[in-house]
């Protein structure tokens, strides 16, 4: 079976170069297609590992509204990109010692391990075997039962994050006439009519 | 020519350290920042997965539904904090954000 193998090298390159784009690329525009692009083929990593729920999830939620909202205040905010480009290569020779010594250490953990002798005792939800159920139905199985309060957290942390982002983006401008319905309903015939008593011949 | 937990590993890894990589080389630029952290919590979630899959535990997966939902939520916040200072100062340069600087 050669062909797993060769859509793993496919994918993780695409991934890997489509990420160095995006940190090296001169637009920012271009930086999140290349975003866009590194995070399809994350998904088509996870589907390679069995995962299909959440590679669909990353496709969806991540490029479909994360990313497309990327795309939106780049393009929405007018700002020059040149200028930002400066200190590139000033900060070049830190950024390439610390991002080293990091690649070093983790290949130094990754060259020696081994999986615990306990964990296949300790797995908590085991995955059903291929074909008994698909991973989305064994994945909400799991999310909505044992899990449930992670996931109620979670909608809360969006929740949270929504009111944020509006309560930092609304405002109100003091020009633009608004409908206040609250001032509407509180009007009454003592507040809103005003009664002028013209006398014969004298006017206001 | 199997491919092994080792293999997704050594990905995840590299897409951490390109992450961390372009925090330092864009230093200027907070939407290229915000775009790396990105980079470092998908890295996160290659490696929960990965780990899910090769040991057969679902908790993993749950758990890089979480990340991604904190993710989400980080980059909403992150690019209205970056919309609303863009209209009080009319610049993202991160070495303008001084102002509480004592």
């Amino acid at each position: 079976m050669i062909f797993p193998a060769l859509f793993f090298y496919l994918f993780s390159g695409v991934c890997i170069a489509a990420a160095v784009m995006v940190i090296a690329a001169r637009n920012p525009v271009h930086s999140v297609l290349f975003l866009i692009l590194a995070f399809v083929n994350a998904a088509a990593l996870f589907i390679l590992l069995g995962a299909e729920f959440l590679a669909m999830i990353l496709i969806i939620v991540y490029v479909g509204a994360v990313l497309v909202l990327f795309l939106f205040v780049v393009m929405m905010l007018d700002v020059d990109f040149v200028e930002l480009r400066q200190g590139f290569l000033q900060y070049l020779p830190i950024g390439a010692f610390l991002g080293g010594i990091l690649l070093i250490e983790l290949m130094l953990v990754l060259i020696d391990w081994t999986i615990g002798p306990n964990v296949q005792q300790t797995i908590a939800a085991p995955i059903p075997p291929a074909g008994s159920a698909f991973n989305a139905e064994a994945l909400g199985q799991v999310l909505y039962t044992r899990y449930v309060y992670f996931f109620q957290a979670a909608g809360l942390v969006l929740l949270v994050a929504m009111i944020g982002a509006i309560v930092l983006t609304l405002r109100h401008k003091p020009y633009v006439k608004r409908q206040n319905i609250a001032d509407q309903i509180a009007r009454t015939k003592a507040t809103a009519i005003e009664i002028v008593k013209v006398r014969p011949g004298q006017g206001l | 020519m199997t491919i092994g937990l080792g293999h997704y590993l050594t990905v995840a890894a590299i897409l951490f350290t390109i992450g961390i990589f372009g925090i330092f080389l864009n230093r200027k630029n907070v939407i290229i920042i915000l775009m790396s952290i990105e980079l470092i919590l998908l890295a996160g979630n290659i490696n929960l997965v990965a780990f899910s899959a090769f040991l057969g535990d679902l908790v993993g997966q749950v758990y890089a539904l979480l990340v991604l939902t904190v993710a989400a939520a980080e980059t909403a916040i992150g690019l209205s904090i970056l919309v609303a200072y863009y209209r009080n100062r009319g610049s993202i340069a991160v070495e303008d954000v001084n102002l509480m600087k004592g």
